[in-house]
């Protein structure tokens, strides 16, 4: 090949950070697998954990495609380092007790779902596909995250507690996945995604609705803590990685 | 108080135009919640398009011990299966 | 195998002229292989050793979440990610669909976990080794669930309907399993010398606990005996243990991999494979706690149990809320 064939970095990005997202809360939700408070409940987070998987494979794959350097969703997944991640903040914060997961997990799909339905028309084919696909998952994910999160913010006193201290800690995350920089300026613009400014504005009152049924409360004025989807992320990527990529660093080049 | 999840009976209809069948039983809180778990544990491998749960409780059934005065019965009545008549073959299919 | 050196009654088998009229129509309806249902009369001898056997099976399944579970954030590609959680999670399934079928017995699925976290319910000796390595996945696959594989086989014929319907399913589940496992090795096997040597360490350390699985020769012991009459122990553990080896070998062969057996030699006359003496004092050792992970694993199991205490109690609490005011509606 001798065209050089420019890359269109924005749409780039925006293929890093929807597979990075899913990527990210795979693996964090993945290593509940066996550990988790009741089977059925082992059973449904390795089905979301799975979901996510196959997300992030179909997002980055779209993310080779669009740099046309040839690199493959793994050769992502596994061979970029911290400052080329492109998820927000909120999905590499830790597993904590189950309710930090839920937590974490349901603020997740409050954003995900709506900015999934918006993507499905995309004026990018590629990605309303991805989007058609992921969306069904995505729903079902809102559904059930929405549903414990009710239950367990109007279960015990414990109970109520624990999601109440999940939720003043998360909280702050979620403002990120809903935060608009140049690059989401210029895919809105392009029509290729949404205007972030009225997924968070949906996502905002949909959780006034549910943290009300839960008897819960969302701090009054957080800052929003943001950077990840910039690649500036919390001391915690940085393990995260460690851990995931750990066969392919350590043997370069081996195919498994 | 005990706070085991009741144990529930999961009924799935593999396709359309199908009757629900017994799959298994699993554990959940209420109804609600035992249809979602349903999902997650017995159509992880496209199993299903339509899902029931009775609480196990709720079930009556007969009593083995009644096998057969309830079921020997019906042995005898052959009469009830196209089998028992014989028909000409040139009358054709019937 | 997945429920090892299950006691009975203790005692040899009746003949049918020693038996009681109740018990002797059940042990003919079992010789004609009449599945025998929950609320039917049998045995108590027959229900507490289906009990210790279907339980034990579960407790495996879930305990043997952990080996695996452990290299789901390490694998390698992401289909190989996929691929390890979807067999993690049938685990999960297993271990549900197998307490279920106890459940049917009288006992509840609360009540056998604690027997697990007391340390009074066993679980296979195979899972308190470590995996150290990414081969340690395929070896798993290819080798503990081939083990597991003919023994489960085999079951889906015994003579308790929830126990036999449970094995129909797991095994059409499992049947991905021990392939997965194989391609695992494969893969090893067709790369670089360091990952070949990887797949090697992993068959030399696996081996001999994957012949353990299957018990203890059987002798004369009145357990295995009595189990066998009842139907709910299909073969003897060495016939399984010769089964696997004659299957195992050609595998190893084909991967270019040596069994760690300087015994292990081709027997013309009774066509399988003769092999050498297994160390049953490990096998003993690890079954009284003394394996390299029994307390890793069952403290993570404990963990797993306290931790979700409040959620499971939370969840309980709302749905008898919710039943409560549904009540006051109406």
């Amino acid at each position: 090949m001798t065209t050089a064939i420019k890359t269109d970095t924005a749409l780039f990005d925006l293929a890093l950070r929807m597979g990075d997202n899913a990527l990210i809360l795979a693996q964090r939700v993945g290593a509940w697998c066996g550990h988790a408070p009741a089977l059925e409940e082992d059973i449904a987070l390795a089905n979301v954990a799975l979901d996510l998987i196959g997300q992030a494979k179909m997002w980055l794959s779209l993310a080779g495609e669009i740099e046309g350097k040839g690199r493959s969703a793994d050769d992502l997944a596994f061979l970029r380092d911290a400052r080329q991640y492109r998820n927000a903040l909120l999905v590499e914060q830790p597993n904590g007790d189950f309710a930090h997961t839920l937590m974490r997990q349901f603020l997740f799909d409050a954003w995900h779902h709506p900015m999934l339905v918006a993507l499905k028309s995309s004026a990018d084919k590629r990605v309303a596909d991805i989007a058609g696909k992921a969306e069904k998952e995505a729903r079902y994910h809102l559904e059930r995250s929405e549903d414990l999160i009710i239950r367990l913010g109007d279960g015990t006193e414990e109970s109520r507690q624990r999601m109440q201290t999940a939720l003043g800690a998360l909280y702050p995350f979620a403002g990120e996945l809903s935060a608009a920089d140049a690059v989401d300026a210029d895919l809105a613009a392009r029509k290729i995604a949404p205007d972030l400014g009225d997924i968070g504005k949906g996502c905002a009152a949909y959780l006034k609705g549910v943290f009300a049924d839960a008897t819960l409360n969302a701090p009054e004025s957080a800052a929003v803590r943001k950077g990840g989807k910039q690649g500036l992320h919390s001391e915690h990527l940085g393990y995260i990685l460690a851990d995931m990529q750990f066969l392919q660093r350590a043997y370069p080049g081996a195919t498994w | 108080m005990k706070n085991e999840w009741p144990l529930w009976e999961v009924f799935i209809r593999g396709q359309h135009g199908l009757a629900h069948r017994h799959v298994g039983s699993l554990h959940a809180p209420d109804a609600e919640m035992a249809v979602k778990n349903a999902r997650d544990v017995y159509t992880r491998r496209n199993e299903g398009v339509s899902i029931w749960v009775v609480k196990a409780i709720d079930i009556t059934a007969s009593a083995p011990g009644d096998k057969e005065p309830l079921f020997d019965p019906s042995n005898a009545k052959i009469y009830r299966h196209p089998t028992f008549y014989d028909i000409p073959e040139e009358v054709g299919h019937m | 195998m997945y429920a090892q050196m299950v006691k009975s009654t203790g005692e040899r088998p009746k003949t049918l002229d020693e038996m009681a009229p109740d018990e002797r129509a059940f042990q003919m309806r079992v010789d004609a292989d009449i599945k025998i249902e929950p609320k039917e009369w049998m045995p108590e001898g027959y229900r507490k050793t289906l009990i210790r056997q279907i339980s034990q099976h579960a407790h495996s399944e879930i305990v043997g979440q952990l080996p695996e579970g452990n290299w789901i954030t390490r694998a390698p590609t992401l289909d190989r990610k996929a691929i390890l959680i979807a067999k993690v999670q049938d685990e999960a399934g297993h271990g549900l669909y197998l307490y279920c079928a106890a459940e049917t017995l009288g006992v509840s699925r609360d009540e056998m976990t604690e027997q697990l976290l007391a340390g009074k319910a066993k679980y296979s000796s195979i899972f308190n080794y470590p995996t150290l390595t990414w081969a340690d996945i395929g070896a798993i696959g290819w080798l503990v669930d081939g083990a597991a594989i003919m023994n489960q086989v085999q079951l889906q014929k015994c003579s308790y309907g929830p126990y036999s319907r449970a094995m129909v399913r797991i095994c059409k589940e499992e049947s991905f399993h021990q392939r997965q496992g194989y391609d695992i090795m494969m893969k090893l096997c067709a790369g670089t010398a360091e990952q070949k040597a990887m797949a090697q360490d992993a068959l030399d350390r696996w081996w001999h606990p994957s012949l353990m699985m299957f018990g203890p020769p059987d002798g004369d012991s009145v357990h295995s005996a009595q189990s066998m009459a009842w139907k709910i122990k299909p073969m003897s553990n060495d016939e399984l243990r010769q089964k696997f080896v004659d299957q195992t070998v050609p595998q190893a062969d084909y991967l270019g991999l040596k069994v760690p057996d300087p015994e292990l030699k081709w027997n013309e006359a009774r066509k399988g494979y003769d092999f050498g003496a297994i160390d049953w004092n490990e096998f003993h050792e690890v079954l009284k706690g003394n394996g390299p992970c029994n307390k890793e694993r069952l403290e993570a199991r404990q963990k797993a149990w306290d931790d979700g205490q409040w959620f499971r109690d939370g969840l309980m609490a709302h749905a008898r809320k919710k039943n409560a005011r549904k009540m006051a509606a109406e």
